[in-house]
């Protein structure tokens, strides 16, 4: 369980976080959706160390992560699995060894047989046998995805963040995606982050959904209630799509 | 400002390079790696560049010595100089900041856009000494560079020479031992040693904190050989000034 307390956090002046309140559930597929520019990604990045907040609190289960000691940011960052909008993976290796980085990277090399174990089981995980020996560039950007959720998942993450995971995928691909990353939550029990603004997402694995206007959570939910809101900004967001308005008017009409 | 704030932001890249180490076995391979692409893979364009120029100082001498009571020895002793205190050190330096230095700089400015480096730091690794601490200790090897180049420039200069029919064999070798002051060899590493830690930090610098996509990449990479040039000739005018005058 990840809680976010009245989280500010600004640039040259300009405040994108202004007074975050969340709690980000265990064993749930917890998104947060906006337009571009709502803050999504600052607020991960508050949440994954990279950016520091002005004011307010990050609590990784019950602990504020400005009360931890180097030692125990170190021991969260191990328990931290992060799948980027791109991917993010080393061109220089080939799948196997971008999997296997982050154990070897914290475990000793007489383990090196237990962690080629361990690579392979993630990997037939998300159903890549058979490519261990590709380089990212010899693969289809819904593959570096998969290899991307093999590499976040093989230290047995306790939270997992995702940005955008099924950006510039098509749409059978990215339900794929979606519905990989919803089972692993399940299966592995983790927390599960996903920023997103893609409404088929929320539709398949939107568990909790909170929505972020101008940097203020403007609404919080879960897929069940998004689509019956008559909250303006979420209607707005919502229905954006004509695919979605269509939906809706036909919602109206009771077909 | 923003130079004092990005001389700032470099001396605190440097204090982060050296503190929070990766795994010994790890860092071992990156220096490894980091010894074939900076070192190994740039020895043949010094070998190449260094042999020509030499060639050319030699020949230069060589054709502007029109008064016979100047004598022929002058020509490698004019080679041996001007190789060993500035073409060997400075001028193959410039280059190695164009060839190193765009390398540097945009492979990690590569790694910057694509989020490699963001991959890192959430998984707990000190990126700045990941990716530049294995560069600063494979450039420490740069001298071995400089020391061949600047045989195979004296070799060059003994080839222009001598096969031109400017000077005997005998008269050049003599040449070369001429009012030979060892201490101009210690001079010319002491600033070898610098340029080689400025060729791998100013780079990558550039690299590290760049923003944007791919045409910035290319941008940070001619910002990094015009500041890495600029700052191995200040260093060159300051070390000369402090060892040799």
């Amino acid at each position: 369980m990840i809680e976010v307390e009245n989280l500010h956090k600004g640039f040259d002046g300009e405040e994108i976080l202004k007074g975050i309140n969340y709690t980000f559930e265990k064993s749930k597929t917890n998104l947060i959706i906006g337009g571009s520019g709502s803050g999504k990604s600052v607020l991960l990045k508050c949440m994954l160390g990279l950016l520091t907040p002005e004011k307010g609190i990050i609590k990784y289960d019950g602990k504020p992560y400005s009360e931890f000691t180097e030692d125990e940011k170190k021991d969260l960052s191990k328990q931290i699995g992060m799948i980027f909008q791109g991917g993010a993976l080393f061109d220089s290796m080939t799948v196997e060894e971008n999997v296997m980085f982050p154990l070897r990277m914290f475990t000793h090399r007489k383990k090196k047989k237990q962690n080629l174990e361990r690579v392979k089981e993630v990997l037939k995980r998300v159903n890549l046998e058979g490519s261990e020996k590709k380089l990212p560039a010899e693969i289809s950007g819904g593959m570096q995805k998969r290899v991307s959720i093999a590499r976040a998942i093989v230290n047995r993450p306790k939270y997992l963040f995702c940005d955008e995971p099924n950006s510039g995928l098509d749409p059978k691909t990215a339900t794929v995606i979606d519905q990989l990353i919803q089972e692993i939550t399940h299966e592995y029990d983790i927390t599960t982050i996903i920023i997103t603004h893609d409404m088929n997402s929320v539709l398949e694995i939107g568990e909790k959904i909170a929505f972020l206007k101008d940097g203020v959570l403007a609404w919080k939910g879960d897929k069940s209630q998004i689509f019956k809101t008559d909250d303006e900004t979420v209607v707005d967001f919502v229905y954006s799509s004509n695919l979605f308005q269509k939906v809706r008017e036909a919602q109206q009409k009771g077909l | 400002m923003n130079y004092l704030h990005s001389i700032g932001e470099y001396f605190l890249m440097l204090k982060g390079t050296f503190h929070r180490m990766t795994k010994g076995s790890v860092l071992r391979g990156l220096i490894l790696k980091e010894l074939d692409d900076l070192i190994i893979g740039s020895m043949g364009i010094v070998a190449f560049l260094s042999f020509f120029i030499g060639a050319v100082v030699a020949l230069q001498t060589a054709l502007n010595l029109n008064n016979p009571l100047i004598p022929k020895t002058l020509i490698a002793y004019a080679a041996r100089q001007s190789i060993i205190l500035e073409f060997a050190p400075t001028f193959i330096s410039i280059i190695m900041a164009g060839k190193v230095g765009s390398y540097i700089t945009s492979s990690i400015g590569s790694m910057n856009v694509t989020e490699q480096i963001d991959a890192l730091e959430v998984m707990g690794i000190n990126s700045l000494n990941y990716l530049i601490f294995p560069k600063i200790i494979a450039m420490l090897f740069y001298p071995f560079v400089i020391a061949i180049a600047m045989f195979l420039g004296v070799f060059g200069a003994y080839a222009a020479a001598v096969f031109g029919g400017f000077v005997p064999p005998d008269l050049f070798v003599q040449g070369l031992q001429e009012d030979f002051i060892p201490f101009h060899l210690v001079y010319a590493f002491i600033k070898t040693f610098l340029f080689a830690f400025i060729l791998a930090t100013i780079p990558a610098y550039h690299g590290y904190y760049m923003k944007g996509g791919a045409l910035e990449v290319g941008e940070a990479s001619t910002t990094s050989f015009v500041w890495t040039s600029v700052v191995i000739i200040i260093t060159n005018y300051a070390v000369t000034q402090l060892l040799l005058s």
